[in-house]
């Protein structure tokens, strides 16, 4: 349970927490109890300056390791603080992008993503060095040597241009799920049509979890051309839905919508996932 | 004819010939056929559960006893299949069974398929007084479920809303409820929804 990525843990008796508890906790002699005061603060977004501070010092834990060298508390710390959205977490989260532990480095590129980092991407690109022939499998671990899905998405969702020439050969990455955060990257870098229609092909895939990385993916970068795709997508109506209101929030710019043609088409193919 | 396409959905060992073999029970429309299109609903093969549901929608209203009473409780993907067909026939004999799932159900898939039908029955199928008991615990329910925290469920109870909004008596309180959605709801997913309601109303 502590060494894979899992994104939330839930200790079966755990404490009931409020604010401050929490923010104590994470300096607790327990670690079991730090651990889950971290992920608790992100859970129920707590963005106070003293849990902020708190979960940027977390990031430096040296007291909770795992058998492998792995560090829990900063893996949750850098997942909560991709969740409070306060760039105050940004400087922190750019150095454990060079953690030994690869879930730290996950979850700090999913957060800076989170917190559209721009100042992350010469430390993101450094990641992707090597390129595709590096991008390989860790022997005996369930990863590969560095998150390239986390590093090419949020290399995308901050607009790294000068990243495009780094990410276009990871369209070609043995993994289709590496395939699909570079088609999602390259989209968002460039807006060129091809790449969303990449990821609408991958909706007719054969894996049902690469069907939602597609799906999330379209919702993400709101490729209306894909509407219909994602309506008649062989997915649950759940992450159908969620898919669609990405591209609907995409068509709105501001809480102070008017409708258009598109907006209302969206409207009707979420209607009848219900 | 019914029995052997039953037959051929109970021994189907691929997941293409299940969908293949509820089409073609969906497409016979035969009574007999209602507890096994019921059944696929807890087959874990949503392409086949959806043609299921389109067959007992095309049955209609003598499906509702069997729906009603065959609700899976133990099996969330199961029963939102269940709550879909009701809302879609819209026989005001499920208006419990939709209230319950709205408002207190875990599985969201489940609360949304009860809301959107929560505005749709078929009032008129009720006298007076069912008719005025009925109208106001749909409205209270989809008031409540309105503010959610999930954004779905709050989409979800919009479109309950909406139709509920053809019913005059009601037009008013749903009228406020929008505005005041357009002003406190933080996703602009709901907020568009709600505008696009008001457009219809």
């Amino acid at each position: 349970m502590r060494e894979n990525g899992a994104e939330e843990y839930i200790p079966e008796n755990a404490p009931p927490l409020n604010e401050e508890q929490a923010i104590a906790n994470l300096t607790s002699p327990d670690t079991g109890l730090r651990y889950y005061a971290a992920w608790w603060l992100g859970k129920f977004r707590v963005n106070s300056k003293a849990a902020v501070d708190g979960l940027i010092a977390a990031l430096e834990d040296e007291a909770d390791r795992t058998e492998l060298g792995g560090y829990p508390l900063r893996r949750n710390a850098a997942r909560a603080l991709g969740k409070l959205g306060d760039t105050q977490a940004v400087d922190g989260l750019i150095k454990c992008l060079s953690s030994s532990d690869f879930y730290v480095r996950e979850a700090s590129a999913q957060s800076l993503e989170m917190l559209r980092a721009s100042d992350a991407a010469p430390s993101l690109m450094q990641l992707l060095s090597g390129g595709v022939a590096a991008a390989v499998q860790v022997p005996g671990r369930p990863h590969l040597v560095q998150p390239y899905e986390a590093i090419l998405e949020a290399l995308g969702a901050i607009g790294a241009k000068e990243a495009i020439s780094l990410i276009q050969p990871f369209l070609e990455h043995p993994l289709p799920r590496v395939q699909c955060a570079a088609a999602r990257a390259m989209y968002q870098l460039t807006l060129d049509a091809s790449y969303g229609d990449r990821l609408v092909k991958a909706l007719d895939s054969d894996d049902l979890k690469l069907r939602r990385v597609a799906l999330s993916d379209l919702g993400a970068i709101g490729y209306i051309a894909a509407a219909d795709a994602i309506a008649q997508a062989k997915v649950e109506n759940s992450f159908k839905l969620i898919a669609l209101k990405g591209l609907l929030e995409h068509q709105l710019p501001s809480l102070d919508v008017s409708l258009s043609e598109d907006t209302i088409r969206l409207m009707n193919l979420m209607d009848a996932l219900l | 004819m019914t029995k052997e396409l039953i037959r051929a959905v109970e021994s189907a060992d691929s997941p293409a010939l299940m969908v293949a073999a509820v089409q073609k029970l969906a497409a016979a429309k035969d009574e007999a056929a209602i507890p096994t299109l019921i059944a696929v609903f807890g087959y874990n093969n949503p392409t086949a559960a959806v043609a299921a549901v389109a067959g007992l929608v095309e049955l209609g209203e003598v499906a509702v006893p069997q729906l009603l009473s065959q609700i899976d409780d133990y099996n969330y993907g199961a029963r939102a299949y269940s709550i879909r067909a009701l809302s879609a026939i819209a026989d005001p004999r499920a208006i419990d069974i939709l209230l319950t799932a709205a408002a207190t159900d875990f599985a969201p898939s489940v609360r949304r398929a009860a809301a959107k039908g929560l505005g749709n029955l078929h009032w008129h199928k009720l006298n007076d007084s069912q008719r005025a008991s009925a109208l106001s615990r749909c409205l209270e329910t989809l008031l409540n479920i309105s503010t959610d925290s999930d954004w779905s469920i709050r989409y979800a109870a919009v479109v309950g809303l909406q139709a509920l909004a053809k019913i005059p008596d009601l037009r008013s309180p749903i009228q406020a409820k929008f505005k005041e959605m357009l002003i406190s709801d933080t996703e602009k997913a709901v907020c568009a929804r709600v505008q696009l309601a008001q457009l219809a109303m």
